[in-house]
Order: C-alpha cells, then sequence, then structure tokens
C-alpha cells in the first residue's frame, strides 16, 4: 500500500476492484464504512460476482475475468475526452510533458521493438527526447504529437465505452457512471483510493492492470495524498515482510535485485547496471544509493571476510543462469533437476496453479524439508489420494512449529507497518520457532563444513550468524531484528536511518528500509503510542513504526503543490512551511522545498510516469484476452499479451473453448484462508464451510440440469474436481460480444489433508503467468461442468 | 484501580514486553469482568491471516492460554475482529497441531517419530550432500557460486526476523530457486 489501512477513512472514492475486501480483509471496511458515513464517500465495487464488498457499494459493475484493462482503458480515455483530469498535477508531476522517441510506434496491438521469434521487445525505442544535457525535452503545452500526454490520449481513444461494453459485458450506461464518479477526484480536493488484490494481478497482464491503477491516479492527481494512492491488499499477515526481505529468486532484501550471471559477472558491472542515472537536477533519484544499500546488506552477511578489495564477497551471492519464478521452479522439480526442498509454511498443492503436476513433480525430490503446525496437503503428498506411498522415494522430514503467539518478532501488514507479536504460552510438545530451526541447521552444517570440507565453504564457514545471547540455547528474534535495522560496523551502535549507510564497508545493514525499526533508542516495532499526528489523519505514527522512516504515507511530496500548500487543507499530509516541511515524515529527505525537488523519488525521471521503460509487456497498458478464453481481443490481432510466455515443456497444457466453454476463475470465502491449514484445522470455521463448492448462475443451471447442493464435477485438459454446485444469482451471464458468457466461480482453500477436505480447485488453473511477474493466471481460465451422477 | 489495562498496556508497550499481570479485566465499555479472565497474564499480538494487521489480546493461565479477543487500543481494529481472528484461540488448543518431529523414510507408508538431534543431523547431512553434488561455481567464464539442487519455498506466515534469516541461509547455501507466496 502507499497508504495504509486507516487512511482508506479519508477518501471521497473507493474504488474496489479485483478484490473482496469484505470477505477476506474484513476489518478494512471498517474505514471504507468511516469514509462512507462520515464523508459521504462513494464506494464503487467492480467484479465478475456480485459479492459481499458489491453489496456495500453505490455502484456496482460487473465485468467478464480478464476485462480489466479493457474497463480501466476505457476510464483512461474517458478522463481525458472530457478533460477530467488534474492539470496541475499532470502537468508538474508525471512526464506526460516528456517528447518520446519519434521511433517509437504502436500498431495492432504490438509496440516498437518486437521480436516475434523470442516473444520479448526491444525497448530502445521507449526513450525520451533528450537535450544537450542529456536531460529529457519537455512540451509543456502537451501539444507535441510526441509527447506523452498526446501519446496517451492517442492510445487510449480506442477505448471508447462501446467497445468497453464490447469486450468486458459491462453495460454501457453502468460503465459511464464509473467512469463519471471515478473521474469526479481530478478536482485538486478531492481523493479516490484503489483498493485491489489477486483479482488484479493473477493474469498474464497482472502487472499492467496494477500500473493503469497508477496512469488513472496521477491523472486524478491522487497519489501521495490522503485517502488516495494505490493499495494492495495482501492476503498474509506478512506476504508484505517475507518480500521485503528478498524470499523471491529475483529479489534480495529491501528490493535490490538479485544478480543474475549474464548482466552481472562483477560488483563493478552490477552497480552500473543496477544504478540508476540522471542529469535532471530537480530529481533525487533515490536508487542512486543503491551501492550503500547491497555494501551494507554483504557487510551485515560476510562481516569481516567483506572487504573492498574482494569486492565485499559480492561474488558469494548465487547468480542465477535464467529467471526461476514460481512456475518454472516447479517445472524444474517436475524435471527432476532440483534434489532437495524447504517448505517453510507452505502448500503448494493446494496453493499454486496446475496442482496434478506440482504433485507428481515433487516425487522426483530426494528429500522434502516441511516446516509448519500441522500436516498440510503437500507433507503428506506421498499419501494424497492415488499415490502408491511405496513407488515414492522422497524421504521427507515434517518439523513441528510454534504458532504466531507462541514466538517473539514482528510482521508487516500491507500498510507496511511492522508490528511486533510476543509470546504468550510455549509450542506444544517439541515444537520450535523457524527462527530456532534455521539456527540449529545452519549450525549443524557449518560444523559439517568445518569437519569435512566441501563445495565453496567460505560463505558458510565466515557467515555472521550469531543469534544467540550469551547464556542461552535458543536464538533470539531480538539479535535478528538488530542486525535487520543495521549498524555502525566499528562501534556496533545502531542506525537511526539508512541515510548514514555507506558503501564503503563502514556500516552493516541486514534490509535498508527497515533502517530506523529498531535503534538505540529501543524496539520502535513494539510501540503503543496512540497519539495522532499534527495532521489528524489517522497516521498514528507513534504505534508500532513503519517502513521507510515512519514515513506512512510514500510520495507524500505529491500531495501538495509547487508551494508547498496541501492540494486539501482539510486533510493534509505534509506542507511546506518555507523553511520546513510539517505533518508526515516527508519523502526524499527534509533539506529540499517543494519547487527544488520532483515529488516521485524512486523513479529516475522523479515524476509519475504515464509513459514506462519499466515493464517488459508495453509503455502503455494495452488489453489483452487471457490465455484461455471464449472470446476475441477487439482491440488488436494480438490475442493474449504478446510478450507473456509458456515453458515448451507445458505447451500442451491448454484448452480452448471449443472443448472447455466456460470461464473459471478462483476466490476465497471469510470463513477460510488461502490453501486452508489454518482453517480446515479449526473446528469453528471447518463447520461453518465444510467442503469444495462452486458457484454457477441460475442459467448454467438450468441449461445444465443442475439444482443448487447438487454435487458437480468440473473439468478441463489439466484435472477434474468434485464441488457441490451453488446455484446463485451473485453470478450472472454477461453479453460480450453477442453471445451470453457464463462464469464457474470456485474457491481454492481446499486439499485432501487437514481437518476437512476436498478437491483442489488448483487441479484446474493454468501453469502460465504475467509476463512481469510470472503469477500465475489463476482469474481466467476455462472449463466444464457436468452434474454428477 | 487508579490505572485501566488500556493505560497499563500503553505504558509498558516498550519496556514490559507488553505482558503484565491483570487482576481485572477491563473490556472496553463492559463493566462485569467474565469470570474466566481474572488472574490471567496478558500479552498482545498480532493476527496472523490477513494482512489488515489487527491487534488482539491474549490471555493465559498458568503458562496456557485461555482467551483470545480484539484488542480495544488498536488503532486499526479497535477491538473488532473477522471470523478468522475470532477463531485463533482454536490454534492454541488444537489436537491436530503437531507436537513432535515426524519422519517418512524412502517409499515409507507412514510416519516415524525421531527427535531433534536425529532429525538435524540428518537434514544437515543431506542439505551437505546435495549442495556438494551439484554446486557450480563458474558458468562461461562467470563466478556463479549456485546450488542448482536445492529450492526453498514459503515464508509469509514467517515472522520478519525468521523471513530475514531464511533469505540470508538460502543465498549462503548458493540457493536461487527462492520463491514464496507473492508469486501466487
Amino acid at each position: 500500500m502507499t497508504n495504509h489501512w486507516i487512511d482508506v477513512k479519508n477518501a471521497d472514492v473507493v474504488l474496489v476492484m479485483g478484490s473482496n475486501a469484505a470477505e477476506n480483509h474484513p476489518i478494512s471496511f471498517r474505514w471504507v464504512q468511516k469514509a462512507k458515513d462520515e464523508r459521504g464517500a462513494k464506494l464503487i465495487v467492480v467484479d465478475p460476482r456480485f459479492t459481499k464488498s458489491a453489496a456495500l457499494a453505490d455502484l456496482y459493475a460487473p465485468l467478464r475475468p480478464g476485462s480489466d484493462l479493457a474497463f480501466l482503458g476505457g476510464i483512461v480515455n474517458y478522463a481525458l475526452e472530457n478533460d477530467r483530469i488534474q492539470k496541475e498535477y499532470v502537468l508538474e508531476y508525471t512526464n506526460a510533458s516528456y517528447l518520446v522517441n519519434p521511433d517509437f510506434r504502436f500498431n495492432d496491438g504490438l509496440f516498437s521493438g518486437y521480436n516475434a521469434a523470442t516473444k520479448s521487445y526491444d525497448t530502445k525505442s521507449w526513450t525520451y527526447q533528450l537535450d544537450d544535457k542529456g536531460i529529457p525535452k519537455q512540451d509543456r503545452t502537451l501539444k507535441d504529437p510526441n509527447c506523452v500526454f498526446q501519446l496517451l490520449k492517442k492510445h487510449y481513444s480506442r477505448y471508447t465505452p462501446e467497445k468497453v461494453e464490447l469486450s468486458t459485458g459491462c453495460p454501457r450506461e453502468t460503465f459511464l457512471k464509473v467512469a463519471e464518479l471515478f473521474t469526479s477526484t481530478h478536482k485538486p480536493d478531492k481523493v479516490a483510493t484503489i483498493m485491489y488484490a489477486m483479482g488484479t494481478t493473477q493474469h498474464t497482464v497482472g502487472t499492467q492492470n496494477v500500473r493503469i491503477y497508477a496512469v488513472l491516479q496521477l491523472l486524478m492527481g491522487n497519489m501521495g495524498l490522503a485517502g488516495g494512492g494505490i493499495n494492495a491488499l495482501r492476503g498474509e499477515s506478512n506476504v508484505q515482510g517475507s518480500t521485503d526481505a528478498g524470499l523471491l529468486w529475483h529479489i534480495l532484501p529491501g528490493y535490490i535485485p538479485s544478480p543474475v550471471a549474464k548482466a552481472h559477472p562483477n560488483l563493478e558491472a552490477y552497480l552500473k547496471a543496477t544504478t540508476p542515472k540522471t542529469n535532471d537536477p530537480r530529481s533525487i533519484n533515490w536508487w542512486s544509493n543503491r551501492p550503500k544499500y547491497l555494501i551494507s546488506m554483504l557487510k551485515a552477511w560476510f562481516g569481516d571476510a567483506a572487504t573492498k578489495e574482494n569486492d565485499f564477497c559480492y561474488d558469494w551471492l548465487p547468480k542465477a543462469h535464467k529467471p526461476v519464478p514460481y512456475i518454472t521452479l516447479f517445472e524444474d522439480m517436475y524435471a527432476g533437476q532440483l534434489k532437495g526442498a524447504f517448505y517453510m509454511g507452505t502448500n503448494p498443492i493446494v496453493g499454486g496453479p496446475n496442482a496434478n503436476r506440482t504433485a507428481r513433480g515433487m516425487e522426483n525430490l530426494d528429500w522434502l524439508v516441511a516446516v509448519d503446525l500441522w500436516e498440510t496437503d503437500s507433507s503428506i503428498f506421498w499419501k494424497r489420494p492415488g499415490a502408491n506411498p511405496a513407488r515414492i522415494k522422497t524421504e521427507v522430514f515434517l518439523l513441528p512449529a510454534a504458532a504466531s503467539f507462541e514466538k517473539e518478532g514482528s510482521v508487516s501488514n500491507s500498510g507496511r507497518w511492522a508490528q511486533w507479536r510476543y509470546k504468550a504460552q510455549n509450542p506444544p510438545g517439541v515444537a520450535k520457532s523457524d527462527l530456532d530451526m534455521l539456527d540449529m541447521i545452519y549450525r549443524e552444517l557449518k560444523a559439517l563444513y568445518q569437519k569435512e570440507g566441501g563445495r565453496f565453504a567460505d560463505p558458510i564457514l565466515k557467515l555472521v550468524w550469531n543469534y544467540t545471547e550469551p547464556g542461552e540455547h535458543e536464538a533470539s528474534p531480538h539479535l535478528v531484528a538488530k542486525e535487520i535495522n543495521g549498524y555502525d560496523y566499528k562501534t556496533k551502535k545502531l542506525m537511526k536511518s539508512f541515510m548514514d549507510l555507506k558503501d564503503d564497508g563502514s556500516t552493516a545493514c541486514g534490509d535498508w528500509i527497515y533502517a530506523g525499526s529498531y535503534t538505540e533508542k529501543g524496539n520502535m516495532m513494539a510501540r503503543r503510542g496512540a497519539k495522532d499526528a499534527s495532521n489528524k489523519i489517522g497516521m498514528f505514527p507513534e504505534w508500532s513504526w513503519c517502513w521507510p522512516l515512519n514515513r506512512r504515507i510514500i510520495y507524500n511530496r505529491a500531495a501538495v503543490n509547487r508551494k508547498g500548500e496541501p492540494w486539501d487543507k482539510n486533510r493534509w499530509v505534509v506542507k511546506w512551511t518555507g523553511s520546513a516541511w510539517k505533518g508526515d515524515i516527508v519523502d526524499g529527505g527534509p533539506a529540499a522545498g517543494p519547487d527544488a525537488k520532483n515529488p516521485f523519488i524512486m523513479n529516475a525521471e522523479g515524476v509519475g510516469k504515464l509513459f514506462s521503460r519499466d515493464l517488459v509487456d508495453g509503455p502503455f497498458p494495452e488489453h489483452y484476452e487471457p490465455m484461455e478464453t471464449p472470446v476475441a481481443n477487439i482491440f488488436s490481432s494480438q490475442r493474449m499479451n504478446p510478450a507473456a510466455k509458456a515453458l515448451d515443456s507445458l505447451k500442451g497444457d491448454f484448452g480452448d473453448a471449443g472443448r472447455f466453454p466456460y470461464i473459471g476463475t478462483s476466490y476465497r470465502v471469510v470463513e477460510h484462508w488461502q490453501a486452508g491449514a489454518m482453517t480446515r484445522n479449526l473446528p469453528w470455521l471447518a463447520e461453518l464451510v465444510p467442503d469444495m463448492f462452486c458457484e454457477i448462475s441460475p442459467t448454467l443451471a438450468k441449461a445444465k440440469g443442475i439444482k443448487n447442493g447438487d454435487r458437480v464435477r468440473i473439468f478441463n485438459s489439466r484435472g477434474s474436481i468434485g464441488a457441490y454446485a451453488l446455484v446463485t444469482e451473485r453470478v450472472q451471464p454477461l453479453k460480450v460480444q453477442g453471445k451470453m458468457v457464463e462464469m464457474i466461480g470456485m474457491i481454492w482453500h481446499f486439499g485432501h489433508g487437514c481437518g476437512v477436505s476436498g478437491d483442489s480447485c488448483n487441479q484446474l488453473t493454468p501453469s502460465i503467468g504475467d509476463a512481469n511477474t510470472n503469477i500465475p493466471e489463476f482469474k481466467a481460465f476455462l472449463v466444464d461442468i457436468r452434474k454428477e451422477a | 484501580m487508579s490505572i485501566t489495562r488500556r493505560d497499563f498496556l500503553r505504558l509498558s508497550g516498550v519496556t514490559a514486553a507488553g505482558a503484565f499481570f491483570g487482576g481485572v479485566s477491563f473490556l472496553s465499555g463492559c463493566k462485569s469482568a467474565p469470570d474466566k479472565l481474572q488472574g490471567t497474564r496478558e500479552s498482545t499480538t498480532i493476527c496472523p491471516y490477513c494482512g489488515v494487521g489487527c491487534g488482539l489480546i491474549v490471555s493465559t493461565r498458568n503458562g496456557k492460554i485461555v482467551n483470545i479477543e480484539g484488542d480495544p487500543d488498536h488503532p486499526i481494529n479497535q477491538g473488532s475482529l473477522c471470523s478468522k481472528g475470532s477463531a485463533l484461540f482454536q490454534i492454541s488448543d488444537n489436537p491436530r497441531r503437531l507436537s513432535k518431529v515426524q519422519y517418512r523414510k524412502p517409499y515409507g507408508t507412514e510416519w516415524e517419530e525421531i527427535s531433534w538431534e536425529q532429525a538435524v543431523k540428518m537434514i544437515a547431512r543431506r542439505v551437505k550432500d546435495t549442495r556438494d553434488a551439484t554446486f557450480i561455481e563458474n558458468e562461461n567464464g562467470v563466478t556463479v557460486n549456485r546450488c542448482a539442487g536445492i529450492a526453498s519455498l514459503g515464508g509469509a506466515a514467517l515472522d520478519n526476523e525468521e523471513c530475514y534469516a531464511l533469505s540470508k541461509f538460502a543465498r549462503m547455501l548458493g540457493i536461487t530457486y527462492l520463491e514464496h507466496q507473492a508469486r501466487i
């Protein structure tokens, strides 16, 4: 979230799209309701189903799964055609006026530089025209045909209300009401927030679905303001923190890119490739600090061994030979390339796509270490229905873990608040915290390497890993938290902020964005101060601690005009007194005033990008159909995202509407959580929703002879599952390109382990991911259904 | 009593690890103290389910959790909880929880119980053997120091300190097959 949960109360319009927050983040709706009750805010819900969130909406718009970009592109067009944009903000704080390389083209769904053989773009034409100082040229009148504003206008002129209806199935009048209401926040003192979740990201165009939110919020002038921003609702209590910690193949802690073999052979090449440069004196270009953060992390990891002479042990970091996101990881497991695996509180047989294939792939592991509170569907894959344990070689260690209230440590919520938790009781039997387990395994492994030697033992032998207080046996989360926060290498004094980090080895810091979370003053994450800040907008700056630097709303320099006056005086975030900033911790350091520097400090331009070179599939978000779709793409002859690739080994794995005519989509219910182990094992919750079900419309039910409560079979080329049918008017067919398109909605919490079991929806979902992130397309795929005899 | 529970938690936040002995329970706007909370020790926690980060108060008696409910002082949830947060108590007292280290041998048909000492020795041995057998120091003239045969998955249910330790542990081994729930 750029903002945070409580801040939703400051909005005039709340757009809930690609999320069902009332069901899946129920307490967030306290703040939506507060905005409605106290400000008269309007709630818009755009969703294929009439959800619990929709039931509370002032305006509900249905759309076909996988048509988000057609809908949102239509709103961009509406805003530009009707001059409903915040002009001063757009001119000052976005790249609208920047001139683009005249070689840039867009033609029939393809941007310039496309290579059909590699399904990828050469982005050299997606650049700016530069002046002789190397600064992007601008046309402040926004009239030059090559300026971003004109290119944007041209691109989205194709997204007419007629086309929106034809592609999404949302009636034109409903769409226009949404466009009108959302763009009512283009006025400087009106603000909309966007609350999204996996309904937005789990598509082959998932990243562009998010990017178009940014385009819209920049056009409305809603970024950086109280009640505004783009707010990703995280589904797990610490999926924010686990991402911050770099538990993904492509990032190290603090969003520092992982080195890869080809582009980053040594530290010099790495820093050159990953440290952005700018010649614009108005750009703060925060990532120019990246060398300090990487080198301080290497110092925290490798200590005395990390010296200037050996590039601070840069070579000790592993370099990937290719991108290895989730889908690729499991394909490589299926191909037998992986021998061992750790599953730390995760249940991929239920949670990942193409679950039958995942389960078969796991049989190729020699060993699996699963850490959990319970048996999960994945840790008992060797005795799943249909498997013969006597033919499965995998050794499995199932280690009993402590629950959240049986150990100490912090978790980071969606609003980036790191909150400390305490130990209330001992875990059952011999169960231990994950930290203790890692500590024990590390120490045993180090002893083995000391005794026997082995391949490249240095990082293991010289790792800084002293997490046990003198006289104690168990690892201390406080010691880890202090290392994450960072310290002066010589004096060991804890860092106050990342502003003091250096690239010369004199500072150590495990994760720069958490610098300031655990200082000489104590554990800031444990704070319980109930006082609000001087701006009285619900930031509660003394409650816990949030990254970065306890800044509660990021990009907050955009909350004021160039004079430093808040766009709305009644809910100001920061303001400039002429010599100092008041309110929230201002972005980019307090020294520079509002006119001296641009607000979007993480971009080299310093301004928000309506046109961006950062994504692999285009500088403007463009609608493409899902990999599996029952309809045509009416916007171009490119049926699906031309930069989204299926792995060669999976090419025969997809179906078409001839065989599987209905759109399948997956979602959750309030009674269960994720892959289900944390709720299917609890009697109260298991009793509330005891089995797998799907939702279908009365029209589909009639056509298929299915009654409410019947057992049905849902199937495609990847799998076949049983479920109870819930026939409901909450699901309605939509008229798309002249035909009625039906949808089958499925919850994905079930599997064959745990207290209550049922078939896993993810047996049906496809192993194809978004072009940028590779997040699987769980939200739109094809299936068929029949009544079970 | 001159100090309410709310005040006490507020004051004790940083220094006293947020836990104290409460003689009487002062629930928000609720005057009659439920008997079940008499003489309990209380501490705060954050809900382990979704990413909203609601606060809860955990009450223990003789080292065992007897009650978990919403924290009225928490600025986000102000005491309220959803169906899952309200059911958190059932994780603390649940016969399905694992209390032993379990091992399934190759081609085995059931779990066997082993000790931590055995498990840690066996796991370290397998990690070392697999790492040593699949390690790649150099590829096409580039130092890559990669362990090609081991993957690590998960982390969204772990604490920040555990996530960081896992990230560091995995990279130390040379693991690049490192993924978790954020990708799905």
